[in-house]
């Protein structure tokens, strides 16, 4: 079990470093370490994990504590989640820091204002990538369209999420997707 | 024109919100509800900033949504700060995503459950596109839409590796707000 642990590690602290851009530029990897490198599960599990660790709540790089307790149970999932944020965590408290001690001199408005832009672009970047990798269909599309109208015109966010699982259940319910599983 | 003072953020407040929001984000999309919660309705951080910490946030490794989280409490109160957001956004998520995969297991798949999944995490994924929309709405004059829709097709549509984009990127935006700065 230690040799798991230790494996986990040596697996997701590397990851932490290189994951430029955030979840979506580590899932290959995490994919072929977990089923090809060490055979801690099979794709199809892997893929089901990917599917629970983007609906359920919080961040989705969650697979990972996933992966590690398919891997090594609880113990694997706090050394593999552990391992992913603890990295980066401390090189952009560094960053942040820094940024702080700035408050509000006028170079740091600037640069703000220069890259709040960049942001809106990656934002959006960032929303087709999840896509993607979701191999989201017409439907989803179409869930996505009517709950971004949602929520700008001020709907509750609680609401719309509860609203479509429920709409999914009952569209499963009638056979109308799904059914294959 | 930020002469207003914004409300100071206690930690018990950054706890119990990031826990909430922890909680909540079903299907991701959390830098949409932290621009709800930690901008709109509470007011602790101007927009500016807060679009600053997104793109720190993707530009230093790690995952985007954690670094973000991270940044606002930093920004807000410092060590301390950082260390409420952190935990309130990651303490009860990774028990409830273990639960999950006990069901999983009990379950031997995740059949049936998988379909709903999907229309959870597309609807999840409209609070990022919201907080895209609100932001994109409130840029004025052509040069942050230049950027914005440069650096989208380069990493959106084109998959280009991010690094290089926005070593580019961003010191021209940055030359650009400078002048038009200049020229208010």
């Amino acid at each position: 079990m230690p040799e798991r642990l230790l494996a986990l590690v040596l697996v997701f602290a590397p990851l932490s470093l290189v994951s430029l851009g955030g979840g979506p530029s580590i899932f290959a990897e995490m994919q072929r370490q977990a089923v090809e490198v060490h055979g801690w599960m099979t794709d199809a599990q892997f893929v089901d994990l990917f599917a629970i660790s983007r609906a359920a709540p919080g961040p989705g790089s969650l697979i990972a504590a996933l992966v590690g307790w398919q891997a090594a149970g609880f113990a694997g999932a706090l050394a593999a989640a552990l391992a992913l944020y603890l990295p980066s965590t401390c090189l952009l408290l560094a960053v942040g820091h820094w940024w702080r001690r700035k408050g509000d001199s006028p170079a740091r408005k600037v640069i703000e204002r220069g890259l709040a832009p960049i942001a809106v672009g990656l934002i959006f970047a960032g929303v087709l990538t999840l896509l993607r990798a979701d191999g989201a269909g017409w439907l989803e599309l179409l869930v996505l369209g009517a709950c971004t109208a949602a929520l700008l015109r001020g709907a509750s966010p609680y609401l719309v999420l509860l609203l479509v699982a429920l709409l999914y259940a009952g569209l499963q319910q009638a056979g109308v997707i799904g059914g294959t599983g | 024109m930020t002469t207003t003072p914004r409300p100071k953020a206690r930690l018990a407040d950054i706890l119990r919100v990031f826990t909430a929001m922890g909680m909540a984000s079903f299907g991701g999309g959390l830098p949409g509800w932290m621009h709800r919660e930690v901008v709109l309705k509470r007011g602790w951080m101007s927009e500016e900033s807060f679009l600053a910490g997104i793109a720190l946030g993707q530009v230093l490794p790690g995952p985007n949504s954690v670094n973000l989280a991270l940044y606002i409490g930093q920004q807000l109160r410092g060590w301390p700060g950082a260390a409420c957001a952190f935990l309130g956004i990651l303490g009860p998520p990774f028990l409830f995503i273990l639960g999950l995969a006990l069901l999983y297991g009990w379950m031997g798949g995740a059949a049936g459950l998988g379909v709903v999944l999907a229309g959870v995490a597309a609807a999840g994924l409209a609070n990022s596109l919201t907080v895209g929309l609100r932001t994109a709405r409130r840029m004025r004059g052509w040069w942050p839409w230049a950027v914005a829709v440069l650096t989208f097709l380069a990493i959106g549509v084109l998959r280009l590796p991010m690094i290089p984009v926005v070593l580019v990127l961003v010191p021209a935006s940055i030359a650009l707000a400078w002048r038009a700065g200049r020229h208010a």
